[in-house]
């Protein structure tokens, strides 16, 4: 009989920037079963959403992720324009479309950085962190900050670009193109990394559509989705571009569909440069009729989905969200297990899991299927949690 | 009395601690540099090593004490032992006694076993995975290591002494002239690499997978000890390959810059082969180890007999 071990990865472990816990039953070092606890980052985001009005809960939601933190406001400004139906100025479009665009390139480096360090590869984490810095300057230059634009606003964006800005950010994106090239060939003809990402944790066709995997991990396994082609918004119709799919399913060509991905919004944001028409940002609705508006947004990570009902009042009465690695979390299942323990990791970082955008958690008694713990619960156990961490540490 | 002194000051325990630390600040800095970083002041590995000295010792619960805090010790002891007799010998050829190769190829794995001991007396099962990766490695890069050994020492016509190797590579060249000492030395390189377990090699410290494997439950004293045991080994073993294939490094006048360039050489290829790939898997590594570089080693010792 064989030894059977757990190994944990989280919930602080250098493989993750933010806590998650991942049991790993191991045999060995071959992986036989996983096991993802998530709810180490809940932040109730949603419910606070609800008593927030429309404006400010623009602002709330961007702060669900740092590295996604346009799409989230992005698709929820848009569930709101659908209750109402607003119209959003052409401008205002190309703007969204622009930022929207940078933050997938500055994403989309930072995981190929992630990805070496996963791989012991620091020089590639090193090297494309500092690439991104430039994508990072052009934001501080539309603005206003690196991270956290607070663009989005409900009919159009908060802030206009100048003219006397383009050349500018028009050199440094022409700059960057060149650097990723070069990180492409860095990357992606290493035999080493080849070695280690090559037929590692493949997800077939089928397994993605079983487990309604989205963005890159689906787009590396063949299948085409990708919102901004689907179900068109900002200005993506209007603009050159096509949607990388590739049909290995392993992790080499995850990285390859975020590579080239990388470069196709290059693409979209100097289109967007020279074809950005004059005129007003903003539409400024007044009111927000009762209905209900379901936004999408192809975040970095695969499409964001923000469910929004009115009743006529300045607030929303739900607001629901479901992030992108909410859906590609499952896909472990079939990833992961008959693995080894190194291979693990990788394919870990290879859906670019983002943990503070998936955590919404209701536990629900799957026998009786009643509602065991929902928000107001979890308030009062963070409370309750607070309270004794606090008589424990003797303050109060 | 002599000797004592001879392993605890020069050229043993002071003087390989003070060499190995500078040299790992090289090393880092050269990573830094490689990694558009400003890296460390040069006395960066010295303070780390006093502070961590200064930190509290925890033996985790159901530890074996003894063999959890020993480990360390055991290594270390090992490789200044190593570097007082490769440095006795290069001082003085004839202070070279029958066999010492033999005797510096088995404790130069003593380091790896110290920490696989370690690992495996902490009871952490992610140590105890990283101890097991480390066993596979060793497992893996002893025969081609062993088979590039052979060849300077068929060169010498079987002198097992390191010092019969200075003499002869003073009077006939160094031995990585020839074609078989060449591809020794090549193969030579990649062992380094995996006995220092750098990049692609760190295989069983793997920091995003195993948070440092065998070390992790170390802390205070014997973590010092454990880096301190990794800097004197990035000087010694590099040293113990110049000797053996690069003719040593000669202290009379001029030629010692000759022989510090040597092995700042050496370390310079040691942290760009570090920093410029990613990690193997550890059935990779075997694969690689059994496979081309052992024939590899084959082809040498097969050419060193022929005389080439």
């Amino acid at each position: 009989m064989s030894h059977r071990t757990i190994i944990p990865i989280g919930p602080y472990h250098p493989l993750q920037e933010e806590p998650e816990f991942y049991q790993l039953l191991v045999e060995g070092e071959k992986v036989i079963d996983i096991d993802v606890r998530i709810g180490y980052n809940h932040r109730g985001i949603e419910k606070l959403s609800e008593s927030k009005s429309f404006d400010k809960a623009a602002y709330l939601v961007e702060r669900i992720c740092g590295i996604c933190s346009t799409s989230h406001p992005l698709a929820f400004v848009q569930a709101v324009e659908n209750i109402s139906n607003i119209e959003v100025p052409e401008r205002a479009l190309y703007i969204r479309t622009i930022i929207a665009e940078l933050e997938r390139i500055h994403s989309h480096l930072l995981w190929v950085g992630l990805a070496g360090h996963f791989l012991g590869y620091n020089t590639i984490f090193m090297w494309a962190w500092k690439y991104r810095e430039s994508i990072l300057d052009v934001f501080e230059t539309i603005s206003g900050n690196r991270n956290h634009y607070g663009m989005m606003k409900v009919g159009g964006v908060r802030r206009d670009m100048y003219e006397k800005d383009f050349p500018w950010i028009t050199r440094e994106l022409d700059k960057v193109v060149d650097k990723v090239i070069m990180l492409k060939g860095a990357v992606l003809d290493d035999p080493v990394i080849h070695a280690r990402t090559k037929g590692v944790g493949v997800l077939t066709k089928d397994d993605i559509i079983n487990y309604c995997a989205l963005g890159p991990t689906a787009r590396a396994s063949g299948v085409d989705i990708d919102v901004r082609r689907d179900d068109p918004y900002a200005v993506y119709n209007k603009l050159d571009w096509k949607v990388i799919v590739r049909q290995e399913g392993d992790v080499f060509a995850k990285t390859v569909v975020r590579v080239l991905e990388t470069l196709e919004s290059l693409k979209i944001v100097k289109q967007c440069l020279e074809n950005m028409p004059k005129g007003e940002i903003d539409s400024k609705p007044k009111d927000i009729p009762p209905g209900e508006g379901i936004g999408r947004a192809e975040a970095p990570r695969g499409e964001v989905i923000h469910y929004v009902r009115s009743d006529g009042s300045n607030s929303a009465v739900r607001h629901k969200i479901r992030a992108p690695t909410f859906m590609n979390f499952p896909t472990f299942k079939k990833s992961i297990v008959g693995q080894t323990v190194t291979d693990a990791t990788i394919i870990l970082a290879a859906i670019d899991p983002c943990y503070c955008c998936t955590e919404r958690l209701t536990v629900i008694d799957a026998k009786s299927n009643k509602e065991v713990m929902g928000s107001r619960e979890l308030i009062k156990l963070s409370q309750e949690k607070t309270a004794l961490l606090k008589k424990e540490m003797g303050i109060e | 009395m002599k000797n004592l002194l001879y392993f605890l000051i020069f050229p043993g325990f002071l003087f390989t601690a003070i060499c190995g630390l500078v040299a790992s600040w090289v090393d880092r800095k050269l990573t830094a540099r490689l990694q558009w970083r400003v890296g460390p002041p040069w006395y960066q590995p010295f303070i780390d090593i006093l502070k961590l000295l200064g930190k509290e010792t925890i033996v985790p619960k159901g530890a074996s004490k003894l063999t959890f805090l020993s480990a360390p010790l055991v290594s270390l002891a090992s490789v200044t032992l190593v570097s007082t007799i490769v440095w006795m010998v290069d001082l003085n050829p004839s202070k070279s006694f029958v066999g010492d190769i033999i005797v510096v190829i088995y404790l130069l794995t003593i380091p790896s076993i110290g920490l696989m001991i370690g690992g495996f007396a902490s009871r952490n099962p992610l140590a105890s995975l990283g101890a097991s990766r480390e066993m596979k490695l060793i497992l893996s890069y002893e025969l081609p290591f062993l088979l590039a050994i052979i060849v300077p020492i068929i060169k010498t016509s079987g002198a097992i002494r390191i010092g019969e190797l200075l003499t002869y590579q003073l009077g006939n060249g160094l031995i990585v002239k020839n074609l078989s000492g060449m591809i020794a030395f090549f193969v030579v390189i990649f062992v380094l690499q995996a006995k220092l377990s750098l990049a692609p090699f760190d295989i069983p410290e793997a920091e995003t997978e195993l948070m440092s494997g065998p070390i992790v439950e170390y802390s205070g004293a014997p973590l010092a000890i454990i880096k301190l045991t990794k800097a004197m080994m990035l000087f010694t073993l590099p040293i113990f390959l110049i000797v053996m294939f690069l003719g040593g490094i000669s202290t009379d006048g001029i030629n010692i810059v000759w022989g510090i360039s040597k092995y700042i050489g050496l370390l310079a290829l040691v942290s760009i082969i570090k920093n410029t790939n990613p990690r193997l898997r550890v059935d990779q590594a075997l694969k690689f180890f059994w496979g081309p570089l052992t024939v590899l080693a084959i082809i040498a010792v097969v050419l060193a007999c022929m005389g080439l």
